[in-house]
């Protein structure tokens, strides 16, 4: 029964990590604008298709997934500063449907610069698997995971010790608030996406020479992510990032276990199920309306 | 108490009515027809879609399911089980009502994003299963052999009495919903999405009227679901996922919110698109992107808010001449 435990467990954080770095790059611009961006699925898909065309270019690998993530930073920066910015005081709906409005236009263009095929990132170092506890570990998920773990303790440490990132949070907390000390939100939102375009792209690099990649993946990896920071609380940067590993876990063994037909329904279904217990996620504090 | 805009509200939607059942005049041919059809049906769940979210301010990312719990149980109920269409049809309506009505209670006392992240879910599961319950449904390759329409010995069989039957359904259903909006019910949908707390203090009772509004907007995409089902005599999972609940809500957002008129407008015109833009070939995506990306930036009330204030603007300017 438990036969393929360890192994389910090894592939579920690997995937759950891959989540937990997209769900992150929802709650940064979460946070500084209080949008859902729909388009960060795209995010993660440039960062893996883009890859893979600046491999292809001759780049070397380290140098071509950096390249990657620095163009899907700038792409993420000129949707806020052309879509997002110009938007300000509509309502939030409106900024919703413009970011599901980009997610279209940006795997149009990836559809017609890349072709329609689904292409493989070479592993970071080789494919020769891990034997250990009874689980066969790829070298790439461990790649995945000190990723995820680099990028979560830097936007720690950011957010702690250095004065933008202190000025993020107080956007995060208090717009109005944030604005009278001097710190301009519009910077910080312009910030927030750039960021946020890094980190989807990271998570869609680490992940290629996985799960492969294609202009239209962004999707599926989008929704998972959105339901990872759901599911820790939207908000919370570690809440995303332990949500993506419960989902993937979840997902690992429902697949393994049930049926893999069933693999993405089956993270859902915990999903609804928790929002129906706990309405605020596992980590997220109860929230107090004004009337 | 008097109702006086009910009669305004029946003149509306029967010159509506008369504008539908011109439209196969001055189409050059049937293909036409299919996707006037489509929008159509298209514009029943919208309109149905605005209720609960333009009006009561309950956003739904999972709108398609029931649009495809219509079709799927129409289909099963008049092939697999044998029973005459208008009870497949009235089973088809009647499971997607009952679905929403159990999910109600459970899913609308979330708010916001975890409403939509939870309606969202519903939708995917719900998809996962149209495709994987192959014996049921027929699988990812789709449920055939649904018999076309037939109604009391009046076979809809062609494309022109289908598009004249689901005309004269929109215009029903858009009738309806202007009357329900000038309301007591309408009123207290609109006061809840305000703010739910004053409106219970004022005695509405908001379980009960988020979920009336939810059944019924899941009711009306269960009934496009099944006349889509009768008319194509062919469903497949792809017309129910994720894409189409997405696409749903863009044309709420985009017509216009809290507008009747403007679903209809949203779910006609983002139907038509893709067909007007096929000439464009492989980066027609990009033009439709792009176009509704700058609609929404420029006409923040959508369509039919822009078209309202030309129009007054408009008027302002033939003033200013006439003086």
């Amino acid at each position: 029964m438990l036969a393929g435990a360890p192994q389910y467990l090894v592939s579920g954080l690997t995937q759950g990590a891959a989540y937990g770095l997209i769900g992150l790059g929802f709650t940064m611009i979460f946070n500084t604008t209080g949008i859902i961006n729909f388009a960060q699925g795209e995010f993660v898909m440039l960062g893996g298709m883009l890859s893979v065309a600046f491999l292809g270019l001759g780049l070397p690998l380290p140098v071509a997934v950096l390249a990657a993530c620095l163009a899907t930073a700038v792409v993420g920066a000129l949707m806020e500063r052309l879509t997002i910015r110009p938007l300000a005081g509509a309502p939030a709906i409106n900024a919703v449907i413009i970011t599901i409005g980009v997610s279209i236009l940006l795997r149009g263009g990836a559809m017609l610069a890349f072709g329609k095929d689904t292409v493989a990132l070479p592993a970071f170092s080789g494919v020769k698997p891990i034997l250990a506890l009874g689980a066969a570990i790829q070298p790439q998920s461990l790649w995945v995971l000190a990723v995820t773990l680099a990028l979560l303790a830097a936007l720690k440490l950011y957010f702690s010790a250095t004065i933008q990132g202190k000025a993020m949070l107080a956007c995060a907390c208090q717009k109005k608030a944030a604005s009278l000390v001097g710190i301009s939100v519009a910077r910080m939102a312009l910030l927030s996406f750039g960021i946020s375009g890094l980190i989807g792209a990271a998570a869609g690099a680490i992940l290629a020479p996985i799960t492969m990649t294609a202009y239209d993946v962004g999707m599926m990896l989008g929704l998972k992510g959105f339901a990872a920071c759901i599911l820790g609380g939207l908000g919370s940067p570690f809440g995303a990032a332990a949500g993506g590993l419960v989902l993937g876990v979840l997902e690992a063994f429902g697949a393994g276990y049930v049926s893999s037909g069933y693999k993405d329904a089956f993270a859902f279904i915990v999903l609804l199920l928790l929002l129906f217990v706990k309405p605020s996620g596992l980590f997220g504090k109860a929230g107090v309306d004004r009337v | 108490m008097k109702r006086p805009l009910l009669g305004r509200a029946i003149v509306q939607a029967g010159l509506f009515l008369a504008l539908l059942l011109a439209v196969p005049y001055v189409l050059p041919n049937d293909y036409y027809l299919s996707i006037c059809i489509l929008g159509c049906l298209s514009a029943i769940i919208a309109v149905g879609l605005n209720l609960l979210m333009g009006y009561a301010g309950q956003i739904s990312l999972g709108h398609a399911a029931f649009y495809g719990i219509g079709a799927y149980v129409t289909a099963i109920c008049t092939t697999r089980l044998g029973l005459p269409i208008p009870v497949g049809m009235a089973a088809g309506v009647g499971l997607s009502m009952v679905v929403a009505w159990v999910m109600a209670e459970p899913i609308l006392k979330l708010k916001g994003h975890y409403l939509a992240m939870a309606t969202l879910g519903f939708g995917i599961i719900v998809a996962i299963v149209f495709n994987e319950a192959v014996d049921v449904t027929g699988g990812p390759s789709g449920f055939v052999g649904i018999p076309r329409l037939s109604l009391g010995g009046f076979a809809f069989d062609s494309d022109r009495s289908y598009y004249n039957l689901v005309a004269v359904v929109l215009s029903l259903v858009v009738l309806a919903s202007l009357n329900l909006m000038r309301s007591r019910t309408g009123r207290a949908l609109r006061a809840l999405h305000v703010s739910e707390k004053a409106a219970a203090s004022l005695g509405i009772d908001i379980a009960a009227h988020k979920r009336f509004v939810f059944v019924l907007s899941a009711g009306l995409a269960g009934l496009a679901g099944v006349l889509y089902a009768h008319y194509l005599s062919f469903v497949a999972p792809a017309s129910f996922g994720f894409g189409f609940s997405v696409q749903l809500v863009v044309m709420v957002v985009l017509g216009g919110m809290a507008n009747v008129w403007g679903s209809v407008v949203g779910a006609l015109f983002l139907t038509a698109l893709p067909e007007a833009l096929r000439e464009f070939e492989d980066i027609d995506i990009l033009v439709y992107g792009a176009i509704l990306v700058l609609t929404i930036m420029y006409l923040p009330d959508g369509l039919t808010g822009g078209l309202g204030r030309l129009f007054r603007k408009l008027r302002r300017v033939g003033k200013g001449a006439a003086r």
